[in-house]
């Protein structure tokens, strides 16, 4: 069957991150004591498994949609910022108006969108470098959402929106249900249509693409649109989990954990071949890591420190050039 | 050969990717002052010989003895300090830098730390003038011709006192006369006592310079002989792996392609000559394309053509003549500014490439690296690549469809990958470009503007994309063909159109086409 040699190359690329989340769990096990304690108050479970679970289902939703923006050759980095945005129109939603529920989702995902189609024109219409195009909504992006807040911290008393990132069913909390369902429906319309080979193939050569009458242009609007969706959700997830809107702090850096995710996962910033089950894990290993420093009294300003330096094991496995040196060794040893 | 005439030996070189024996124990002399002419269908090794011999890439084993002494280059560049200078088929030069910076970067003369500029001018002008060339070298290297970068390249090949100079298809994109130009230089160099490694695939330009012919087959070295004793049709019979009774006994300038089957299908095909119109002559009845006077500013200034359905026409010129840049307008890429274009009687000014492929029209283009293939993705969707695109994401081939589609015309157009699942960038040159073929083939056009579609493939390729033409044609569709390969074009087409500056300057069809004609058309006309 021709599928498996397909998924050879991808299970491959799986291998060092899993392998890496792996010795952290073991790590954990034997170093970490309570690391997986689990207790039920009220009704909810409490502990660090849920913690990791609830944070890096936020840095997944994001990387989700990072993964095809950056298959596509490109990055998103805006996508703090229009965390800050949708959750400064949830809440606002909730608290000046009597909109129902859905509505005020479908109006922080709205915003989202629009924000996502802002970078897509400016990157697939204009031409501009990616970077350069979503930096100016990463630096604008806090300002429109300090707008809507009118600078303020929106705090709220809504049931339903705050019940979102606070409840759990069958142990795991609502927000990784989310991003499990996101990534599982983003899965099987990629590969089940042809827009997964679409997405890869404009990343690839976005030039020869437009040869073979691939509209690349509406490709890459749509996934940047696409991206900015899967932020809006994400602001939607941290609003609702703090209960409150906050422009200054909501989603800081989440566009840098989300990158890292979708780099660990595998998918090559250069675009072309993407795996979407490698950026979750990548989430969950970054938050299991910042979780473990955290536990072990690692201060906030030196946690990026070994959290970089387990980067850059996981990137420097997946080089070229490391790749085949260890193929070499493999080779030899066989031969 | 006695010793000391030789300048190389290689002993049993051997190099595997993988399973695969890129070369399997290769034997290879070159003598001082020779040149000699490496041949052999794509993946014969060529490539993978000169890589390792320049350092390019590790040899698995093997031996090289340059003026007797073994020479193990770790990198280009060492390679370079032995005295082994390459020039690659893809010129590597810096465009935005002068060519005395060209020529001389890397290995800078320097005084007090600093580059000394001057010695460099000096420097770079005497391995220019080495050539016989009189260009100013402080003149920026990418506002010169291709012909003259490719010389460039030469001369900072030069500029290292090299022994032994290797070229890779240096004449790939040097018109005649850049080419004779090309072939006194290595003459002179010759006589100088420089050994010289020739990769071509143009069988004309190898006897008129080689020496000495080597022929590689499957990574194996097959023969070695004199130029002057050694007749094309062994030649080509040799690179193919086939025994000279299976071709033609013809003796022509192209026997190299006289043995192709499809030529008999290609000229049975050719309409009658009373039947094919000159330019201005209306013909509105079972006309597929008619392009008059169109114009697009910075590439083409007026070209006519047209195409009916069941015919192949060509396109010829010298480079930079303007056939490339037609093609594109047919195909949308560029606009028509003047002048007009109907397709099947109506009017035809596509906008893009997606519009040109909604009205049935297809092109392979020049560059097949940057435009046709998308490298890491399977030869498969490649394939499908097009077909696809025209049917949008919400009308998706599945997995098993898209199986089928491919498998069939891997099968009919004989593509060798080991696998539909394979990135297509591991395939030979001209089997991606069988694949290329494939895609437009799926998708079923009108027309089809194949633009240099057998550069850079093997003889064998060749032969089955001409066969191919041959058997799109009796299928009804309506073919463009673009090539500096006359006897490709005259054999294929039954009409050719002759573009100089910019401009169709005239039309040659029926008894009137030959390759001579065309030649004179291209001189003479202007």
């Amino acid at each position: 069957m021709g599928s498996e040699k397909r998924f050879h190359p991808a299970i491959m690329t799986l291998a060092w991150p899993v392998a890496a989340l792996a010795l952290l769990v073991v790590f954990n096990l034997a170093f970490t004591p309570g690391f997986f304690g689990i207790e039920l108050r009220d009704g909810r479970f409490f502990g660090t498994p849920i913690d990791v679970l609830n944070h890096a289902a936020k840095v997944a939703i994001v990387a989700i949609g990072m993964t095809l923006v950056i298959a596509t050759g490109g990055v998103d980095l805006s996508v703090g910022a229009v965390v800050a945005i949708s959750g400064a129109v949830a809440a606002m939603f909730v608290t000046r108006s009597q909109a129902s529920f859905p509505l005020v989702i479908l109006a922080a995902l709205a915003a989202g969108g629009v924000a996502g189609l802002c970078n897509g024109f400016l990157v697939a219409r204009l031409r501009l470098q990616p970077i350069v195009a979503t930096l100016v909504l990463m630096v604008a992006g806090r300002g429109v959402a300090q707008l809507i807040t009118d600078g303020l911290i929106i705090t709220f008393e809504h049931r339903a929106l705050s019940s979102l990132a606070n409840t759990a069913f069958a142990f795991i909390p609502i927000p990784a249900w989310i991003a499990l369902a996101l990534a599982t429906a983003v899965g099987l319309f990629t590969r089940r249509t042809a827009a997964g080979m679409f997405v890869e193939a404009v990343g690839d050569n976005d030039r020869a693409c437009r040869y073979a009458g691939v509209n690349d242009r509406a490709i890459k609007l749509g996934v940047y649109a696409f991206c900015g969706v899967c932020a809006g959700l994400a602001g939607l997830v941290e609003c609702s989990y703090i209960k409150a809107a906050d422009a200054n702090n909501a989603g800081l850096f989440l566009e840098l954990d989300a990158i890292l995710a979708v780099v660990i996962g595998g998918t090559s910033l250069s675009g072309g071949r993407f795996s979407l089950t490698g950026s979750l894990v990548g989430a969950i290993l970054i938050q299991t890591l910042t979780k473990t420093m955290y536990m072990h009294d690692v201060s906030a300003d030196v946690a990026p420190l070994p959290k970089a330096i387990a980067v850059l094991a996981v990137c420097t496995l997946q080089s070229p050039v490391v790749k085949d040196r260890i193929a070499g060794m493999f080779s030899r040893g066989s031969a | 050969m006695s010793d000391s005439q030789s300048l190389l030996r290689i002993r049993s070189l051997s190099k595997r990717y993988g399973r695969l024996a890129a070369l399997d124990a290769v034997d290879l002399d070159v003598a001082r002052g020779s040149i000699h002419a490496l041949m052999g269908e794509n993946g014969a090794g060529k490539s993978t010989l000169i890589k390792c011999l320049t350092g390019a890439v590790r040899r698995d084993s093997g031996e090289f003895l340059l003026d007797g002494r073994v020479c193990n280059p770790a990198s280009p560049r060492d390679a370079e300090g032995f005295g082994v200078s390459t020039v690659f088929q893809e010129i590597n030069l810096i465009p935005h830098m002068s060519i005395a910076e060209n020529i001389t970067l890397g290995r800078e003369s320097l005084r007090a730390g600093m580059i000394d500029r001057k010695a460099a001018r000096r420097r770079a002008t005497d391995a220019v003038a080495r050539l016989g060339l009189s260009i100013d070298v402080s003149h920026e290297v990418g506002s010169c011709s291709i012909a003259v970068q490719q010389l460039v390249a030469i001369a900072r090949a030069l500029d290292v006192r090299a022994k032994l100079l290797i070229l890779d298809e240096p004449t790939s994109s040097l018109d005649r006369a850049e080419t004779s130009q090309l072939f006194d230089i290595l003459l002179r160099l010759r006589a100088d006592g420089l050994g010289i490694i020739y990769v071509t695939h143009f069988l004309d330009q190898v006897y008129a310079v080689s020496d000495q012919i080597t022929v590689l087959r499957d990574g194996k070295h097959v023969t070695t002989r004199a130029a002057s004793d050694f007749p094309r049709l062994e030649l080509v019979a040799a690179m193919l792996g086939r025994t000279t009774g299976s071709t033609s006994p013809s003796k022509q300038p192209d026997a190299s392609l006289a043995a192709v089957p499809g030529r008999a299908a290609a000229s049975v095909t050719r309409p009658s000559p009373d039947t094919t119109p000159s330019i201005g002559a209306e013909q509105h009845q079972g006309e597929l394309l008619r392009v008059r006077g169109v114009s697009h500013s910075g590439s083409i200034e007026h070209a006519d053509l047209s195409v009916a359905p069941g015919e192949a026409v060509g396109l010829a010129g010298l480079l930079g003549s303007g056939r490339t840049e037609v093609a594109k307008i047919m195909f949308g890429v560029d606009r028509v500014e003047t002048g007009s274009m109907s397709l099947c009687g109506t009017l035809y000014f596509p906008r893009s490439p997606r519009d040109a492929i909604a009205r049935g029209v297809a092109l392979t283009p020049e560059s097949r690296k940057t435009e046709g293939v998308v490298p890491n993705l399977s030869v498969r969707d490649n394939i499908v690549l097009a077909l696809q695109a025209r049917r949008g994401v919400w009308r998706s081939l599945s997995l098993r469809r898209r199986q089928e589609i491919a498998a069939g015309l891997i099968a009919s157009l004989g593509i060798k990958a080991t696998s539909a699942d394979v990135p297509i960038a591991s395939l030979s040159g001209g089997n991606q470009q069988k694949a290329l073929l494939a895609r437009w083939i799926a998708t079923g056009p009108r027309l089809l503007i194949l633009d240099e579609p057998t550069r850079g493939i093997d003889v064998g390729a060749k032969q089955e994309i001409e066969r191919l033409i041959a058997s799109l044609i009796k299928q009804g569709m309506g073919v463009v063909l673009i090539s500096s390969e006359l006897p490709e074009v005259v054999r294929s087409c039954s009409r050719v159109f002759i573009l100089r500056d910019r401009r169709t300057v005239s039309e040659l069809a029926g008894e009137s086409l030959t390759e001579e004609r065309v030649m004179e058309a291209i001189a003479t006309h202007g």
